[in-house]
């Protein structure tokens, strides 16, 4: 076997040659890959300099009175607004009630604001507010304020909606992509790929006769039951993350970037459902970049990492909870896996969207 | 899943390329053909598996990287006239062409959209008779029966709205040109698995009977492609003692027969002809693509819509041309993961996902090339 | 390039001048067009490049072939494992 050596990452993002500079947004922008991250670092950290930004979780943990407060935003703009497994109300929902979890804070109020196209028929509305308000009281939030704003036709899309949500973090819990240290676990909670292939069979129209289910759901009492396994909870938890947009792949990099570790996952051990794996196979999709409305990614001392797994397997949301890799301190900032033939690849930071190909 | 769970299997793998160790005595030149076979090795890491004294050089496998320019601007043209709705594969959003791509075509209001099968974009044209539907259809041999049955049922159904903006690409002339050229190092080939399942293998007989080169027709998962580079190496390493000539050998027994799929052969032949074409990175390389027939000319984006004639050059620090030929490898490009990553691409290979510096890019760039 | 993939027919039915079948991959099925493969019935392989299907699996030779392949994996597998 030959000697590695290691390349840094260096990029420089301007490029002489023939396509101009960026200067409008691409789709891309939005997909929670490398774009995203770009648009992040040159736009809107500048604008909005504090070092609870900066941290750049999914949730924001402030001090007010001496309570730790956690609050996080998140804007809802699906297509299709109705799928498998969900719609955009029980999405909005989950999404905030997510990002509050993975700070470990206990999610109590939402705030709910709506952005209408004119035209959008008024049952669909109803439709989508009872998935809503359903969606809260599973998890168990009050939805106390909104906002509602009608756009002209051919301005909206049909229907966006952002939900704001506040949660208490309880004492001892200090969970942040920056802890992450090597020799730490990393577990997933269960199957990837059931969101973004759902939703991706029914806006193209794939027709996949078995119908894939996203697996949007609240996260918040699967959290409570991880940190409530162990009494170390400080030292032992390092971090949560549920990978949406981007994937696990995107989820493990920016992780892996902010706690300047690497990240080697172990592909025999990854979670997928066999119609997930189907259709990414058909399309020449790979799952680790596939959307997923409710997983989440631990990041686990290692001899707290067993107990820990054992409570996510207990409860419904983890039945199928995997550690499928390790923190080292080789590479950082690099995800890599070792394959089944136990040669290893780089699972890299995604640029834009993924997309379908015939090659 | 069955026929490709099998395939991947890492015992086997492991068997084989403890075979190919055992059964290699020199340094030897390998190309894999086709792009889907680049993806895999850099995927699983076969390289990584193979002894050091195999080098694998990646050819030009990939129709969306040797695409030419022209084509590319021509779709994006088509794409920002108001009334054209464009469709096309996924993997040729992102291809840069010379001032922009799909993608930002479709940023700036184009109505471009992803088909999985060419018959979609046939769908769409019926289901807009307002809007003029052009598809984007690229590909090898293998692709070239389903873009052939698209026009073939828009001709049939006299759907008038529908029209292709052809390149396809033909891969036996591309080695030919490759074997003649005096740079040429590559010592045996590992032809490419789908191509020869629509086209048999008499073309590749061919090739080994005028070049004296060994050819295996090989698979795409791990497993085919090891067995594939243990087949060459036995006859390479056969040859050396003096024994045996280079042969054209199937290992990709349980997809590609002799004579390949005669219907679809068939429907190509009837749809279109063969046509001399660019290649991006490479050149013009005669008869090694093809067009529309004239029977089909109304059904032709290029004789539909006035497009002009198009020419454009390469950017001097993309060395795709190289890269496709098998005579650098992208990391020996001075740009890779520098100035030209896939976000802001010099040139195909780094788009495509089935380029080779893209694929080094996303599997490999933290080992650097010896 | 050329992503194909192999999947199980599990019922055709001719659609006008067409035949079509839906046909298997994993978990999921999809429609697939068997314009090309006409001797491909139920129950076989076929390999699906961009909804089509451009070859029946030849399960004779695949398992012929791969028996093979498999007795080398399983004489690798007792031998003590190699160096990196």
């Amino acid at each position: 076997m030959s000697a590695k050596t290691i390349v840094e990452k260096n990029f420089d993002f301007s490029c002489p040659a023939p396509l101009p500079a960026k200067d409008t947004i691409l789709l891309g922008h939005g997909s929670g890959g490398k774009l995203s991250a770009e648009l992040i670092r040159d736009i809107f950290l500048p604008a909005f300099q504090n070092p609870v930004l900066a941290r750049l979780d999914d949730q924001a943990i402030v001090n007010v009175n001496g309570q730790r407060l956690a609050i996080t935003t998140d804007s809802f703009v699906v297509k299709p607004l109705f799928f498998p497994g969900g719609d955009i109300g029980s999405l909005a929902v989950h999404g905030s009630v997510n990002d509050l979890a993975m700070g470990g804070a206990t999610p109590l109020f939402l705030s709910a604001a709506f952005i209408i196209e004119e035209g959008f028929s008024i049952d669909e509305l109803r439709r989508v507010v009872n998935s809503l308000r359903r969606a809260a009281a599973e998890a168990g939030v009050q939805v106390v304020t909104g906002d509602t704003k009608v756009v002209e036709k051919g301005k909206g899309d049909g229907l966006f909606i952002n939900t704001t949500g506040i949660g208490l973090v309880p004492e001892g819990v200090d969970l942040s992509a920056d802890r992450a240290r090597p020799g730490d676990k990393v577990l997933l909670s269960g199957s990837i790929g059931d969101h973004g292939i759902a939703i991706l069979a029914q806006r193209e129209g794939l027709e996949f006769e078995t119908q894939i289910q996203s697996d949007s759901a609240a996260l918040h009492t699967l959290v409570a039951d991880m940190l409530g396994v162990t009494s170390n909870v400080t030292p032992d938890m390092r971090c949560m993350r549920d990978p949406t947009r981007g994937g696990v792949s995107s989820t493990l990099n920016e992780i892996a970037e902010r706690s300047r570790v690497g990240i080697e996952l172990d592909e025999s051990s990854l979670p997928i459902h066999e119609q997930v794996r189907g259709a990414c196979e058909l399309l020449g999709l790979d799952p680790l970049y596939v959307a997923n409305e409710g997983k989440l990614i631990a990041i686990v001392a290692p001899e707290a990492a067993d107990a820990v797994l054992q409570a996510m397997r207990r409860h419904p949301l983890g039945a199928e909870a995997q550690i499928i890799g390790s923190v080292k301190k080789e590479n950082p900032g690099l995800v890599t896996m070792r394959t089944p033939f136990g040669t290893t690849r780089i699972v890299d930071m995604l640029a834009g969207d993924q997309l379908p190909r015939i090659c | 899943m069955k026929y490709l769970d099998e395939y991947r299997d890492h015992r086997i793998a492991r068997a084989l390329a403890a075979e190919i160790v055992q059964s290699t005595t020199r340094p030897w030149v390998l190309m894999e053909i086709c792009g889907g076979q680049t993806h895999t090795i850099m995927r699983y890491g076969i390289d990584e598996l193979l002894p050091r004294e195999i080098e694998l050089v990646h050819g030009p496998g990939c129709p969306v990287c040797v695409t030419p320019l022209e084509t590319v601007d021509k779709a994006i043209a088509l794409a920002m006239r108001r009334e054209v709705t464009l469709v096309s594969y996924g993997d040729m959003l992102r291809v840069p062409g010379s001032r922009s791509d799909l993608f930002r075509a479709k940023a700036l209001g184009a109505d471009v959209r992803i088909a999985y099968s060419p018959i979609d974009a046939v769908k769409i044209a019926a289901a807009n008779p307002d809007r003029k539907v052009v598809f984007l259809a690229i590909g090898f041999e293998t692709t070239a029966p389903a873009n052939a049955m698209a026009a073939w049922q828009a001709r049939y159904k006299g759907i008038s709205n529908f029209s292709m903006l052809v390149s396809h690409v033909l891969v036996p002339p591309a080695i030919r040109a490759l074997m003649v050229s005096q740079t040429n190092r590559v010592q045996g080939f590992i032809a490419p698995g789908h191509v020869c399942t629509v086209m048999g293998c008499k073309e590749y007989e061919d090739l080994v009977r005028d070049f004296r080169v060994p050819i295996v027709v090989g698979g795409f998962e791990p497993v085919d492609i090891l067995e594939a580079v243990l087949m060459l190496i036995c006859q390479l390493e056969a040859r050396q003692l003096g024994a045996g000539e280079a042969r054209l050998e199937n290992q990709y027994v349980r997809s590609v027969s002799y004579q390949g799929n005669l219907p679809a052969q068939q429907l190509v032949e009837e749809v279109f002809e063969i046509a001399d074409q660019k290649w991006r990175g490479i050149g013009s390389i005669p008869r090694s693509g093809l067009r529309l027939r004239q029977e089909y000319a109304a059904f032709d984006a290029n004789r539909v819509f006035d497009l002009g004639e198009i020419t454009v050059d390469e950017p001097a620090d993309c060395i795709s041309a190289q890269v496709l030929q098998g005579l650098k490898k992208p990391p020996d490009c001075p740009a890779f993961g520098i100035r030209c990553t896939p976000e802001n691409p010099l040139g195909a290979p780094m788009v495509s996902t089935e380029g080779a510096c893209a694929a080094y890019y996303h599997y490999r760039r933290h080992t650097a090339a010896s | 390039m050329c992503l194909a993939i192999p999947g199980k027919i599990l019922d055709i039915q001719e659609l006008g001048e067409m035949r079509v079948a839906r046909v298997q991959f994993g978990g999921i099925v999809r429609q697939v067009s068997m314009d090309f493969v006409p001797e491909a019935g139920l129950g076989d392989y076929v390999m699906v490049h961009v909804g089509f299907a451009i070859s029946r699996v030849d399960a004779f030779e695949a398992e012929r072939t791969y028996k093979l392949l498999e007795e080398m994996g399983a004489l690798e597998a007792e031998l003590p494992p190699a160096e990196p």
